[in-house]
């Protein structure tokens, strides 16, 4: 396949313009007479759902959750960049364009990227004026902070949950546009099928969590803003109910899929306790402004913390990356935390965490000054661990975090299916192989609020629409497929139950598609997945009844398409026998045990192609080209 | 199994919206201090479906103390009896091994039970699309220095904007009274410049939906403040209050009708 990425011509920092004046217009009064249907409410969906309905687009917005407001992206802490340069330190779109592509280690496309950056000003606009509150000085002024390894302080926060006061920001204004009649919002509702009539999304097919019924919802465009894939590995940061699965349905009516195996593990969790961990918890990196991350020197040393003196600590961040220290980006930080701890350096019980030590800050800074910044921080941790940070370094490890990975889109935020537009975490275009901190919201936000609110108008304005109903037998065969497969869930009635096999799955991928991955382990994944899916479809276990609110039937069907993507991420980081970012083959290292990329052979995009069940699917490449900032080995020395 | 707390669970049980509930008394042995509330009833799961029962109907997502949606009165207290956390950071450290626990879904009649301890809480949103929103198209702000906010009024707007709709509020309220929720949503708003140009006909539009969903009276007990996992005070609904009355002063007409 070949995939035009229908990059615009003209000076990087003209494309974006240039584009928009290119794109085909939608008479105001016409508007009305498109559908378009978000699935998703996060930042990127809420934002989309929310402009569309203000430009007077018929929009339907799905999520599975009870109310859109609990999207995940409710989740992030930290913060959301932008270029403003309020504290005159040198800011710029160019440097924020420029950290990012480097940040991504030269895998993203420069000209999504550049269109990011410019977006991002817009952004934090946009958030104060629907009563964002983000932090503020005396003055009355925003404040700005260093964030995630950047040299400059762009990042607006707001304590540390951003990214709830974001999306309730988002979320406000779509609930006005629910009120205005534009948005029809349809929360617990479990995306199925994508349906594709003549070769274009035209609708898709949920499942009601709590009716069971299966409903058909027909459109002229879908905008998939579905989220992240992390828990194929079962234990991450995502919460419990995200899932591949809309993705995976768009994937199997053939939109590519591109660099799954992109997937980001974040340096602060609160590390695992035992088998009967659900789930990981993220503590915002901001704590490493002023945390000191450090292991004993001595490997096996049970000393508590305080009976450690200096000269035995190893501030391995601090020593190695002297420029950057404790501030490296995310994928450094993690697998120097993974290294230590493999040289038996690890501390507490399971001897698999590090110490984030904030004496030095408390000395420097006081406590109630440390408070202020990252109270509720040290309030989460202190409610899971049953430690006081103020007083006993945090012990933290790193976690399955963000997927950069997601379905291919081209400048458009299309799909290779006409109709489809994929957004925020759910595409794969700007992040590259390593997403920078205080990216994600900013992503998921320009793309929603400033990027398809335009495309989608060229998009309409210039392709032929038929009329079409929910009663097309495209419709009635997926709605028959998607009942079937759950019919089959329920009468496997086998022996394991679906966490058990989720857990499972989540270990095969962790100790072979983690951190450091290599060929043998790779291929072992390759072995292993097929084997416990099909485990799967013979012995689960799925109880109660199709027709009801019935979590476990939930879980079993977003778990049953993880069984298959689990797959893919594991050939595509087989096949890319380089190390960029969070993509770290054992095989592709320096001499000093950094990640080295391959621009020879692997400076794209691999994108696949759906072939069949139990068929091999079908690598397509996007070459990517650097046309300002120029291919060199990240050094954070 | 990974510890030695033994525990016998009253749970409640209700197969939809049109039945009728009960208790149901569960044992569970193995679990460990560490676990949080929700592992601890993820385990129940487990044990009940490997007995071939469906498990008990809750609702999760972040397990992280931010999305609102965990929900459960344990022992009688909405997220259960530590303070200012919800359900899904509460840990089995605090309780004792023989411990008995009654586990409830909140309980009002404007939150139907879907199924066990899983509610119906679409109100709140109905609330919001009432009023609680700034109306900005996108595209359509001003450079975000423009207005300068005071420190401590763009704070105050914070602590109130820390709510997370999970409506523990009013599970704790004798009157299932939203009066927490609804003021921790107007202040926000109505402390941020931004937001005051529409804050007179937000309130009366918010109250007056809350009034038609169902929610009772201020019952002025503070058990909502007690029960709020993100320690929003009453103070709110004092200031709900205050720019309620100052609303109907000028909106009389508007709200009741020219007899006023």
């Amino acid at each position: 396949m070949i995939l035009d990425s229908k990059i615009p011509g003209g000076p990087i920092s003209e494309k974006w313009t240039r584009h928009k004046f290119e794109l085909k217009l939608v008479n105001p009064a016409n508007k009305r007479k498109f559908t378009v249907i978000v699935v998703g409410t996060g930042l990127a969906g809420a934002s989309a759902a929310a402009s569309l309905g203000e430009l007077g687009y018929n929009v339907k917005a799905f999520c599975i959750q009870d109310s859109p407001r609990r999207a995940h992206s409710i989740a992030a802490q930290g913060g959301i960049n932008a270029a403003k340069n309020y504290t005159n330190d040198g800011d710029s779109v160019y440097r924020l364009f420029y950290d990012t592509v480097k940040g991504g280690d030269f895998r993203a496309r420069e000209a999504n990227v550049h269109r990011l950056a410019e977006c991002s000003n817009l952004i934090i606009d946009q958030c104060v004026a629907q009563g964002v509150p983000f932090g503020r000085d005396y003055g009355g002024l925003l404040d700005n902070r260093s964030f995630g390894g950047a040299q400059v302080s762009r990042t607006f926060y707001a304590r540390g949950q951003t990214g709830q006061q974001l999306l309730i920001g988002a979320y406000q204004a779509m609930m006005r546009q629910v009120a205005k009649g534009t948005v029809k919002m349809f929360p617990r509702r479990d995306m199925q099928d994508l349906v594709v009539i003549d070769g274009k999304a035209r609708g898709i097919i949920v499942r009601n969590l709590v009716t069971g019924e299966l409903e058909s919802h027909e459109a002229d465009a879908v905008c998939l803003c579905s989220g992240g894939y992390g828990n194929v590995f079962y234990l991450s940061t995502n919460a419990k109910g995200s899932n591949v699965s809309a993705a995976w349905s768009a994937y199997k009516k053939g939109a590519v899929f591109a660099n799954p195996c992109y997937t980001q593990i974040h340096p602060t969790c609160i590390p695992v306790t035992g088998d009967h961990q659900s789930k990981l918890t993220l503590m915002s990196e901001s704590l490493r402004n002023d945390g000191r991350v450090w292991v004993p020197k001595k490997a096996g040393d049970t000393r508590s913390p305080d009976q450690i003196p200096e000269s035995e600590r190893f501030y391995y961040l601090e020593e190695k990356y002297p420029s950057f220290g404790n501030l490296v980006p995310r994928d450094v930080a993690s697998r120097n935390a993974k290294n230590v701890c493999d040289n038996g350096m690890g501390v507490g019980q399971s001897k698999l965490a590090v110490y984030l030590d904030f004496s030095d800050a408390i000395k420097r800074l006081g406590v109630s000054a440390v408070s202020a910044k990252y109270g509720n921080l040290f309030q989460m941790y202190e409610k899971i661990t049953d430690e006081n940070p103020y007083k006993v370094p945090m012990r933290i490890f790193p976690a399955v975090h963000y997927t950069m990975g997601g379905l291919w889109v081209d400048y458009n935020l299309m799909s290779t299916i006409p109709g489809c537009f994929v957004l925020g975490e759910a595409n794969f275009s700007d992040h590259g192989a390593n997403r920078l901190g205080a990216s994600a919201l900013m992503q998921g936000l320009a793309d929603g609020y400033f990027v398809i609110p335009y495309t989608i108008g060229g998009y309409f304005a210039s392709t032929k629409l038929e009329k079409i109903s929910s009663t097309e037998k495209e419709f009635e065969v997926s709605k028959k497929e998607s009942s079937e497969r759950i019919h089959k869930l329920l009468n496997i009635k086998g022996k394991r139950t679906v966490s058990d096999i989720h857990r499972e799955l989540g270990h095969i991928m962790w100790e072979n598609v983690g951190m450091g991955r290599n060929k043998a382990g790779l291929e072992k994944a390759l072995a292993l997945i097929p084997e416990l899916r099909e485990e799967f479809w013979k012995n689960v276990n799925v109880l109660g009844s199709e027709g009801s609110f019935n979590q476990n039937l939930e879980h079993a069907s977003r778990l049953a398409d993880f069984l298959e993507f689990g797959e893919l991420m594991a050939q595509d980081a087989l096949h890319r026998e380089e190390s960029c970012g969070g993509h770290f083959r054992e095989e592709s290292q320096t001499e000093e045990g950094e990640a080295k990329r391959d621009d020879e052979k692997f400076c794209y995009v691999g994108a696949w192609e759906y072939k069949g069940n139990n068929q091999k699917p079908e690598l397509s490449k996007e070459p990517l080209t650097f046309e300002n900032v120029h291919l060199v080995t990240r050094s954070y020395k | 199994m990974s510890g030695n707390m033994n525990l016998t669970l009253k749970i409640w049980r209700q197969k939809d919206s049109k039945s009728k509930g009960q208790f149901e008394t569960v044992k569970i042995g193995g679990i460990s201090p560490d676990m949080s509330f929700l592992e601890m009833l993820d385990t129940v799961n487990e044990q009940q479906m490997k007995e071939g029962k469906e498990g008990f109907a809750f609702d999760h997502d972040c397990r992280e103390g931010i999305c609102g949606m965990c929900s459960l009165v344990i022992n009688g207290m909405p997220h259960g009896p530590d303070h200012a956390i919800t359900t899904c950071q509460l840990h089995m450290r605090k309780f004792k091994d023989g411990d008995t626990i009654v586990i409830e879904p909140w309980r009002a009649s404007a939150f139907p039970v879907i199924r066990d301890c899983a509610v119906d809480r679409s109100a709140f949103d109905r609330i919001i699309q009432a009023g609680g929103f700034v109306s900005v198209n996108t595209g359509s702000a001003p450079d975000a220095a423009t207005i300068a906010v005071p420190k401590d009024q763009a704070d105050r707007a914070f602590d109130a904007a820390a709510c997370v709709g999970c409506g523990a509020c009013v599970a704790a309220c004798k009157n299932s009274s939203a009066m927490l929720f609804v003021a921790a949503k107007v202040s926000h708003l109505s402390y941020l410049p931004q937001g005051k140009v529409e804050a007179k006909k937000r309130v009366l539009a918010m109250v007056a939906q809350m009034d038609k969903e169902g929610f009772g009276n201020c019952s002025n007990l503070y058990e909502c403040q007690a029960a709020c996992p993100k320690s929003i005070t009453v103070d709110f609904i004092a200031k709900m209050n205050r720019e309620y009355l100052g609303a109907t002063a000028l909106y009389a007409e508007k709200v009741y009708g020219e007899d006023m």
